[in-house]
């Protein structure tokens, strides 16, 4: 019954996307190394309860079935739970990523009573140990404390994501553990070389050997276990997981940032992926047909370099925003390619300029740490380390 | 979370009852037919073709499924697959059957 495969159908884009991610703010009570939008303090110019009311009406207009919520940590805008409100109320539905630092047992209770929001704890341990390192002391007990509260509450598939890191790469029997102990999803996504993520993905970002293994596990899970479809370069193993195994970005899904900025992906905050921003004429519905950059990425893409490689129809080259912010060209292969193009390429650039992440609104006064380790000794307030945006992509689990 | 419900082989389509699109379930057409999102197992699904976006907004107001099918044009060749599309539509909760007026 169809002229074309969906993948292709998506591949040149759709007249509004299917969800978008909207990080509400770059105010974060972490600081986690690894953060994708370099949040930490609140942009000035974030829009206003009244604007982001208004980009709920038009994404009701232009039927988005929901938006994934974050930041910076979104619980922490004071108009957070009445913008919830109002989105639902408006057949929009939401879900959102936290630390757990609002997730109080009264908080849960209302939102298990809703059926229109959805609540994704970040965690990237399965130990505080772990998890803490990456995301700050005590966001472990945090998040624990608010899956528990969710549980309670009687939430059940509340979703616990987490970023694949070598660290955690070893642990994902236990993150499993944890999700079944509170009847939540687990969801795994891949590690970016965004925000701040780029002064660490060198150290952080899965071995070799650990991305088989991964793949190998996941295959193993099939849909038990979320990705966003964020590994899509894995395919190049051989079966594809489940998911569209296609960028999405700037086709069907794009980034709304704290301060109306649209973006072709949440990876890719950077001037050459900014589309426009929702402040302007015409709104996002305009940025969001008229932009010259999504136009470009709705056109067929060539695959360059990759158009030769037997996988290229498996992982079609990759993640973009992962090439960009490690140097590598767009037509390129992904710097975590399974055949090792990857690391090859990342030689050839070698200690060349990468271009760095647009805006740093880490905090000022807690320097965020380079390398992974323990924290700085001395007095003072307590360090920080990051937490990451919303790192949804909305065609999870899809299977064309 | 956008998973396609695969169809079961095993149980075939009542076309000779009534169905309705299930109410938490938003209709986006599209050039390729539709998205379908469920509110409640906050699942995607997809129409793909204008036709049979026809016949599912047709349901609720039809006798049958069978009759939405013919009012859609569709000839009785067809029916068959239509017949699973709409199966694999009621596996995923998109539409329900709706008691007779």
């Amino acid at each position: 019954m169809t002229a074309l495969p969906l993948v292709e159908q998506f591949q040149y884009g759709l007249d509004a996307p299917i969800c978008l991610t909207w990080e509400l703010t770059y105010a974060c009570n972490l600081a986690c190394v690894h953060c994708l939008s370099s949040s930490g303090r609140r942009d000035p110019r974030e829009l206003t309860t009244a604007e982001c009311r208004a980009v709920i009406d038009e994404l009701e207009r232009m039927q988005v079935f929901y938006v994934n919520i974050g930041g910076g940590e979104p619980t922490v805008r004071p108009d957070f739970w009445d913008l919830v409100d109002y989105a639902t109320a408006h057949r929009v539905g939401v879900k959102f990523s936290t630390n757990g630092i609002k997730i109080t047992p009264e908080r849960a209770g209302s939102l298990a009573a809703s059926d229109y929001v959805d609540v994704q704890i970040s965690l990237d341990g399965a130990t505080a140990e772990v998890n803490d390192k990456i995301r700050g002391p005590g966001s472990y007990a945090t998040a624990l404390r608010a899956m528990q509260n969710l549980a309670r509450a009687g939430f059940e598939g509340f979703k616990i994501s987490v970023v694949v890191t070598r660290q955690n790469a070893g642990q994902l029997d236990d993150f499993l553990a944890i999700a079944e102990r509170f009847g939540a999803q687990l969801r795994l996504t891949r590690l970016r070389p965004s925000g701040r993520g780029a002064d660490v993905w060198d150290e952080l970002h899965p071995t070799a050997s650990q991305q088989r293994q991964l793949y190998d596990w996941l295959t193993a899970r099939g849909e038990q276990v979320l990705t966003g479809d964020s590994f899509f370069h894995l395919a190049a193993y051989g079966d594809p997981l489940p998911g569209l195994n296609l960028c999405g970005a700037g086709r069907v899904v794009c980034l709304i940032d704290p301060v109306g900025d649209v973006y072709a992906c949440p990876f890719a905050i950077h001037e050459n992926f900014l589309a426009g921003n929702v402040r302007g004429p015409g709104g996002f519905a305009s940025v969001w047909r008229d932009s010259e950059l999504f136009a470009g990425l709705r056109r067929p893409q060539t695959g360059g370099a990759c158009q030769s490689c037997s996988a290229y129809d498996s992982c079609r080259g990759g993640c973009m925003a992962a090439k960009f912010f490690t140097g590598l060209p767009l037509d390129g292969p992904d710097p975590e390619c399974v055949k090792g193009h990857g690391e090859r390429a990342l030689a050839a650039v070698g200690g060349a300029p990468v271009p760095r992440p647009f805006g740093n609104h880490s905090h000022r006064s807690r320097p965020v740490p380079v390398t992974i380790g323990r924290r700085p000794a001395g007095p003072g307030p307590v360090r920080h380390r990051p937490d990451r945006a919303c790192d949804e992509n909305p065609l999870a689990g899809f299977r064309p | 979370m956008f998973t396609e419900t695969p169809p079961r082989a095993a149980e075939s389509f009542d076309l000779d009852r009534p169905w309705q699109l299930h109410p938490q379930v938003s209709v986006r057409p599209e050039r390729f037919g539709a998205l379908l999102y469920h509110f409640g197992t906050r699942r995607l699904s997809f129409l793909k073709s204008p036709a049979l976006l026809t016949v599912v907004k047709t349901l609720g107001d039809a006798p049958s499924a069978r009759e939405a099918c013919r009012r859609a044009g569709l000839t009785p060749a067809e029916l068959p697959a239509y017949a699973t599309a709409l199966q694999t539509l009621a596996s995923s909760q998109m539409i329900r059957p709706r008691e007779a007026r």
